[in-house]
């Protein structure tokens, strides 16, 4: 028997046909919003940095470590499309809405992230090429594969692929990674758990229809608020520390502790209001917010490194 | 031969517009490559490519 038949291939058969991918599709794999997230901060970690490399080398870098971040958006989509193509949020992505197959996707993101990890250690180091190595398979395997279907705890842990982009960026100039370089990340790291726990108290029927254990499916949604006012009050010092480790000058500090304060005083709105829409508004007021939080801090960050504002303090590291 | 049906798979125009959309794209992603690899070579040698023995 045939599985052509008529000019045409069967559906059914596990015979992919004609692809009906456009390349705005594969754009859309590589998860643009969240490299643009990726790309800035990266970018911070290669500025802020004490040894600079070559504008164009450093651009180039900066392209390699998008590029790899986008591989493993790739990646994950390429997983997680029974998941995905449950969730309103997500049904529409090119695996799930059948515009690009499983296997495209794969390729794909095996490609990207093979030639990104190679490319960024010819051009900057071997030390960043490994740091990105290592983000990539934390996205792909730790959290995706293992974490995220397995314990509340996936985006907690799975936060730090997240986290990597200054550490790499960093060491992409540096050729090494520093206290100021692991701030960084603890920084991302604590803020990850609050801003997507605020968003899964607003989407939790879809994880819950799509079967991943978020808190508020697991916990459920009372026991989140209360992490998330924690993970609020653990994030404030750490957004504070720059100042104190050399990073960060005064305006870093004034910042840290103003959008701190209004972080913490958001989480405790959602703490306060439990049910019906105040619940929900609450919520969705910290995740918008837990954005403007993160990329504020980052770009006054920026900021004072290329206007070669001095640190707060002199850095702790040179006496300890 | 004019009348005789094709063989093989027929794509519709829609999917022949989208896999040139693809080729093309693929084909300036190829051609950036190797911009790219010429002008990182060129800032990776720097001053040093005329510092060697004679």
């Amino acid at each position: 028997m045939s599985l052509i038949d008529e000019n045409r291939i069967d559906a059914g058969v596990g015979l992919p046909g004609p692809s009906l991918a456009g390349v705005e599709d594969y754009v859309a794999l590589l998860k643009p919003r969240v490299m643009s997230l990726v790309v800035f901060t990266t970018l911070v970690g290669l500025v802020a940095s004490p040894t600079q490399i070559h504008p164009v080398l450093a651009a180039v870098s900066l392209l390699c470590i998008a590029i790899g971040a986008g591989a493993s958006g790739a990646l994950n989509m390429w997983w997680d499309a029974d998941i995905d193509a449950v969730m309103t949020r997500t049904k529409n992505r090119p695996v799930p809405a059948g515009r690009v197959t499983p296997g495209e996707a794969l390729a794909f993101g095996m490609t990207l992230s093979v030639g990104s990890v190679l490319m960024l250690g010819l051009v900057a180091n071997w030390l960043a090429a490994s740091l990105l190595a290592f983000t990539i398979f934390f996205y792909v395997v730790v959290y995706t594969m293992w974490l995220k279907r397995w314990t509340p705890q996936n985006i907690v842990i799975g936060g730090l692929a997240g986290a990597m982009p200054p550490m790499v960026g960093w060491a992409a100039a540096a050729g090494s990674v520093g206290l100021e370089a692991a701030v960084m990340v603890a920084l991302i790291f604590m803020w990850t758990p609050p801003h997507f726990w605020a968003l899964a108290l607003i989407k939790s029927d879809d994880y819950a229809r799509a079967g991943v254990p978020m808190l508020p499916v697991v916990a459920g949604p009372d026991e989140t608020r209360r992490q998330i006012l924690l993970y609020a009050l653990a994030l404030f010092p750490l957004g504070v520390a720059p100042a104190f480790i050399g990073l960060g000058g005064v305006a870093y500090l004034v910042a840290s502790v103003v959008l701190g304060a209004i972080f913490v005083e958001r989480a405790v709105a959602v703490y306060r209001h439990r049910a019906g829409a105040p619940a929900r508004k609450a919520a969705g007021r910290l995740f918008g917010f837990s954005l403007i939080h993160l990329t504020t801090l980052f770009l006054v960050l920026l900021v004072e490194k290329l206007l070669g504002a001095p640190a707060f303090t002199a850095p702790i590291a040179g006496w300890m | 031969m004019a009348d005789e049906e094709p063989r093989g798979v027929v794509l519709t125009d829609e999917q022949k517009r989208r896999r040139r959309s693809r080729s093309v794209a693929l084909g300036l992603v190829l051609g950036a490559l190797v911009v790219l690899f010429y002008v990182v070579t060129v800032f990776k040698m720097g001053g040093n490519v005329a510092n060697r023995p004679l």
